[in-house]
């Protein structure tokens, strides 16, 4: 796969960004809804112990479940998620070499804390991925922002929420185009620190300018840092039942262990 | 009060850097022209055409838009009043659907959803793209990112429209198309062009600008044969205007 390819793959924003104007219900519902649900669940999810594995499992229901409500295609949503385990591994990745102490054994192969944290790791990476990717396809990052807004958060930084997402993309574009045309002029050699640090730089002011045309071409028809999704903004009782649902949900997952009981339901009737 | 006109008195406007821009330019535009503001790379037509939406701040003179100036103040009525149109529409158009897009300024008006949804309709329809509005805006082909970026600005219902270089970027075909549409408009138009021969077709009047000045403001007939201007502007007659290369007849 070229460069430019591997880029154009990895902010493919434009498509997440159209997937929120699908019209399932949960695309109708108050985007503050998708917000605090989201919220609920990676405080929920996050704030499990360093050697937890096994009760953070079940809350793959929620980003699941979504998926499957709102029809949201799985593979493209899977490769987004993906992209944060290579990082989440290089975190977790010295945890095994300090953490040697053995906590259980599986046939006679010793497991340290240190591995078991590592997969702790990874797993609230893909789990808190899985959440901020899914609220983006079913809510769309403006919405977001506004239901950031109203729910309190000062307008100037979600406003600079707003554009940072915006002009994420214009970036992306950028790097595009700038790594097509070095492709095309002989691109196979390894580029050099020095020349690296010229088209970073060359790529920041590109991004720079067309970003500020952009932000006139707003001004121009009329973006005074108001949002306006057209979507009527109104929390009612579905909003309230949708929250109070998965929030439920999350709590319960967190204060019990449900994998415990399902387990010990499974091998109960198996006796 | 007519909001039709636009008015230059002394506009100057000198970079951060010390370019000097645009120099004592003086001009008015009354209700209905249609005026082309032509001139070589760096004459100071972009610089102008941000004047005119408040974008940029004059360092001397003023801009009025009717019988208003522009100031922090009078912005936000200018820029429903005047409706500006990007060279590139990549810049324009950043929604996830050409209908959104198209919807942004009726938003930020705070129009009901009703009247946005009959502004679209009514500006898609204008430019002959509704068929597209659930499109991402970037499968479109340039002609119909053009007609787009056109119908955002339509749907503010400006009174005056400014256009950057509208036929840049566009085949024959959609060039050709495009010309018949803004003939068709019947708003105060002010483009800025390299295109003389839309020029020709477009604006019955030009305004050439050269290093920031205004050379020559009249009727585009007569700017097109006076080859002395048009060569110290670094610029040439329109093909419609020059002789035929194959058999060398005039025009008619």
């Amino acid at each position: 796969m070229s460069a430019t390819a591997a880029i154009t793959g990895l902010l493919d924003f434009r498509r997440l960004d159209l997937l929120a104007t699908g019209n399932s219900a949960l695309h109708r519902l108050d985007p503050r809804a998708h917000v605090t649900v989201t919220l609920v669940f990676v405080v929920c999810a996050m704030s499990f112990g360093r050697y937890t594995v096994a009760p953070l499992l079940p809350f793959f229901v929620f980003p699941i479940a979504v998926v499957a409500m709102a029809g949201l295609p799985v593979a493209f949503l899977a490769r987004k998620v993906a992209i944060v385990l290579p990082i989440a591994l290089l975190i977790g990745l010295p945890n095994p070499l300090f953490d040697r102490e053995s906590l259980l054994s599986l046939g006679g192969i010793e497991i340290t804390g240190g591995w078991i944290s590592l997969l702790s790791i990874a797993l609230r990476a893909l789990l808190a991925a899985a959440a901020a990717i899914v609220l983006v396809a079913v809510t769309g990052f403006p919405a977001i922002c506004g239901a950031l807004e109203r729910m309190g958060m000062p307008r100037p930084l979600a406003v600079q929420l707003l554009f940072l997402y915006r002009y994420l993309a214009v970036l992306g574009e950028e790097a595009v185009r700038m790594t097509a045309a070095r492709e095309q002029r002989g691109g196979d050699r390894p580029l050099s620190i020095r020349l690296y640090g010229t088209l970073v730089g060359r790529l920041l002011l590109r991004t720079w300018d067309r970003a500020e045309r952009i932000y006139l071409a707003m001004c121009a028809r009329g973006f005074t840092g108001d949002f306006r999704s057209g979507r009527a903004a109104r929390f009612g009782v579905p909003e309230v039942g949708y929250v109070a649902g998965w929030c439920l949900f999350f709590l319960l997952l967190r204060t019990s262990d449900v994998t415990h009981w399902l387990g010990a339901a499974v091998l109960g009737a198996v006796q | 009060m007519s909001h039709h006109l636009v008015e230059a008195r002394g506009l100057t406007h000198v970079y951060e850097d010390g370019t000097i821009a645009l120099k004592e330019v003086t001009f008015r535009i009354t209700h209905g022209e249609s005026v082309a503001i032509i001139g070589a790379n760096g004459a100071g037509k972009s610089t102008l055409l941000m004047h005119l939406n408040g974008h940029l701040t004059p360092t001397r003179g003023e801009v009025r838009i009717g019988e208003t100036p522009i100031t922090k103040q009078t912005l936000p009525a200018i820029r429903r009043t005047v409706g500006l149109v990007f060279q590139d529409p990549d810049d324009q158009l950043f929604m996830p659907t050409v209908y959104d897009d198209v919807a942004f300024g009726p938003r930020n008006q705070g129009l009901p959803e009703a009247e946005v949804g009959r502004r679209v309709y009514e500006a898609l329809e204008r430019v002959g793209v509704w068929q597209v509005r659930a499109k991402p805006p970037y499968r479109l082909s340039g002609g119909e990112k053009k007609r787009v970026a056109i119908a955002g600005v339509l749907a503010m219902v400006p009174d005056i429209l400014v256009m950057d270089e509208p036929t840049s970027g566009l085949d024959p075909h959609a060039r050709r198309q495009l010309i018949g549409l803004l003939g068709e408009f019947r708003h105060t138009r002010i483009f800025t062009s390299h295109d003389l021969d839309m020029v020709l077709d477009v604006c019955p009047r030009t305004i050439v600008l050269f290093e920031g000045t205004v050379m020559a403001d009249g009727p585009t007939g007569d700017i097109f044969a006076d080859d002395a201007l048009l060569s110290k502007c670094r610029l040439e007659r329109p093909l419609a205007m020059q002789g035929c290369p194959v058999c060398g007849r005039g025009p008619d």
